[in-house]
């Protein structure tokens, strides 16, 4: 009905876009989503026990079996100090001054 | 053409840019911030890298009068190192945030710099002697056997090749939770501000151990946490006045005399929103990203995603003015949410204070001006500029492509919808990779600096 598109703005219409491509998207109770994602930027998660069982791991090629999962892996997916990609500040000029 | 009142068109042409050319852009190299001096003779930028390029004009050449002083590098550092907080499981980025220059007291420069957790003062010196002829070192250090000094004289400076040093003079750190977003030095030059998402600090310039807290709108329940602080500025004039801009497009003033916490406002600027018009982009596109006083603290300024508006601070239920960037966009929300370009921060900038008029090159007058021409960025290495007197609009493009000086710039023209004029640029061909956020204007002259992504355009009026 030509008359009915009339009336819809156009950002109505790229919010009627979206939803139809994530139609979960807005339903969680908090809007607080992308605020939450600002504040916890830089976040990297750090779990010292994991770490120390990574370390263990390669010194010891051999643990002792957990049980049924022994290809059950801890460790290896958080982040560990040595896994962070090396933030060496910017040794080189900024190229503004060249 | 814009005209900036009484028959005198600004006409831009290209004068300068920095940065390399090659379309490889490193993230080291991505220019975070812009900024003049007080006196427009120095010209800061900040970088994702952490490092802070100086920029100094010449000297203006009396027989040179088409045109003023060019910029050149003065003074180049690493203000900022990346970080790691284990405590807090935290990385901290090295990326410069803002720049604000202090007012020059003495012969040397200070200026703030800040990345998201920690401000530092730094101090620009000059040096051009040296001591020479000392007793007991040779000219090169070494020290010399004592036994072989006979006679004694006085050390004397003598002249050297000008070096440039800057030195971190206080490192203001360990107040800030959340992420820094201003700073804004006040106009008593002894104090300045700091805002983070959900606090703004109060420090003084000489104190490194503690600051105050101003400003705290952290909800006791961070589920219920609806609004952030995205920027915050002192007054020009008023010591005691500053403003901060939320991520719902609402401005608070506060007044540190009513308390010492300013956790209620003064006035609170918002404009009504039209129900019938809302929808889910509504609050995000509405999310001010810069706020910025007029010269004399009358009006501000604030820079949401679509649009400039100017509100004269006695009146808080509606904006004076507003200045469609780019609303073209408007019908392209869904695509900007998804390549994320919907939350780009961009800046916004008044003309200089001082606008010059030149009478037959000898005699100078200069004018207040009312704050009457505003600038901020858009896509595509477009930028914008309206005249509030005039009502006149116009977008220039930041390109290597008009790099002859003294050549005025062609304004160009997006193409919403419909048929495409020639040298019209359509909606779907802009490039949203190339993204004008930083912009300045000269404190006195027309000259501005544009940041593209890691290049730096200077353009001035044309000078007759």
């Amino acid at each position: 009905d030509t008359q009915e598109e009339e009336t819809i703005t156009p950002e109505r219409a790229e919010e009627v876009k979206l939803k139809a491509k994530y139609p979960n998207l807005g339903q969680k109770p908090g809007r607080s989503d992308f605020l939450m994602k600002r504040l916890q930027k830089g976040q990297k998660y750090f779990d010292s026990g994991d770490y120390n069982m990574a370390k263990a791991k390669m010194k010891n090629k051999q643990l002792p079996s957990a049980g049924p999962d022994k290809n059950l892996v801890t460790g290896d997916h958080i982040p560990t100090p040595q896994d962070l990609p090396q933030r060496k500040s910017s040794l080189v000029t900024s190229k503004l001054a060249g | 053409f814009l005209g900036a009142g009484g028959g005198n068109d600004i006409q831009w042409c290209f004068s300068q840019v920095k940065g390399a050319v090659d379309d490889d852009v490193a993230e080291a190299d991505i220019i975070s911030t812009v900024e003049f001096n007080h006196s427009g003779e120095l010209l800061a930028t900040g970088d994702k890298g952490g490092r802070v390029v100086i920029f100094q004009q010449e000297q203006e050449n009396k027989t040179q009068s088409h045109s003023r002083g060019e910029y050149n590098v003065y003074s180049t550092f690493q203000s900022h190192e990346p970080e790691f907080d284990y405590l807090k499981s935290l990385e901290i980025e090295e990326k410069i945030n803002k720049i604000r220059w202090l007012p020059q007291k003495n012969a040397a420069q200070f200026l703030l710099s800040t990345n998201d957790k920690t401000i530092k003062l730094w101090k620009i010196s000059e040096r051009d002697k040296r001591p020479e002829g000392y007793n007991l070192k040779e000219e090169d250090g070494r020290y010399r056997d004592p036994t072989t000094v006979t006679t004694l004289r006085v050390p004397v400076f003598r002249p050297m090749d000008l070096m440039v040093e800057a030195s971190p003079r206080r490192i203001f750190a360990n107040a800030h939770t959340y992420h820094i977003n201003s700073i804004s030095i006040n106009s008593d030059y002894e104090t300045y501000l700091s805002a983070d998402d959900l606090r703004i600090n109060l420090w003084h310039l000489e104190i490194t151990d503690r600051s105050f807290n101003i400003v705290d709108i952290k909800p006791a329940n961070m589920e219920e946490l609806t609004e952030v602080i995205t920027a915050a500025e002192f007054h020009p004039n008023s010591c005691n006045t500053f403003v901060y801009s939320s991520s719902k497009g609402t401005i608070r003033l506060c007044d540190m005399r009513a308390s010492a916490l300013c956790d209620r406002h003064s006035k609170l600027f918002e404009e009504p929103e039209d129900p019938s018009n809302r929808s889910f982009f509504s609050e995000i596109i509405s999310s001010i990203s810069d706020v910025k006083f007029s010269h004399s603290g009358r009006y501000m300024m604030t820079r949401d995603y679509l649009s400039v508006k100017i509100w004269d601070l006695n009146m808080e239920n509606r904006p004076v003015e507003t200045y469609q960037v780019h609303e073209y966009l408007r019908s392209k929300l869904c695509s900007l949410y998804e390549n994320d370009c919907i939350f780009d921060k961009f800046e916004c900038c008044w003309n200089g204070s001082d606008r010059q008029i030149i009478f037959h090159r000898t005699v100078t007058f200069f004018l207040p001006s009312l704050c009457s021409i505003v600038m901020t960025g858009s896509y595509n290495n477009f930028f914008r500029m309206f005249d509030r007197n005039t009502k006149r609009d116009i977008t220039l493009e930041a390109s290597r492509e008009n790099n002859k000086p003294r050549t005025v710039l062609k304004p160009r023209k997006v193409c919403a919808s419909g048929k495409r004029k020639k040298d019209e640029i359509s909606v779907d061909s802009l490039d949203f990779n190339k993204k004008i956020l930083h912009t300045a204007w000269h404190p006195k002259e027309n000259i501005i600096a544009v940041a593209t992504t890691n290049n730096l355009y200077i353009f001035q009026d044309k000078m007759n």
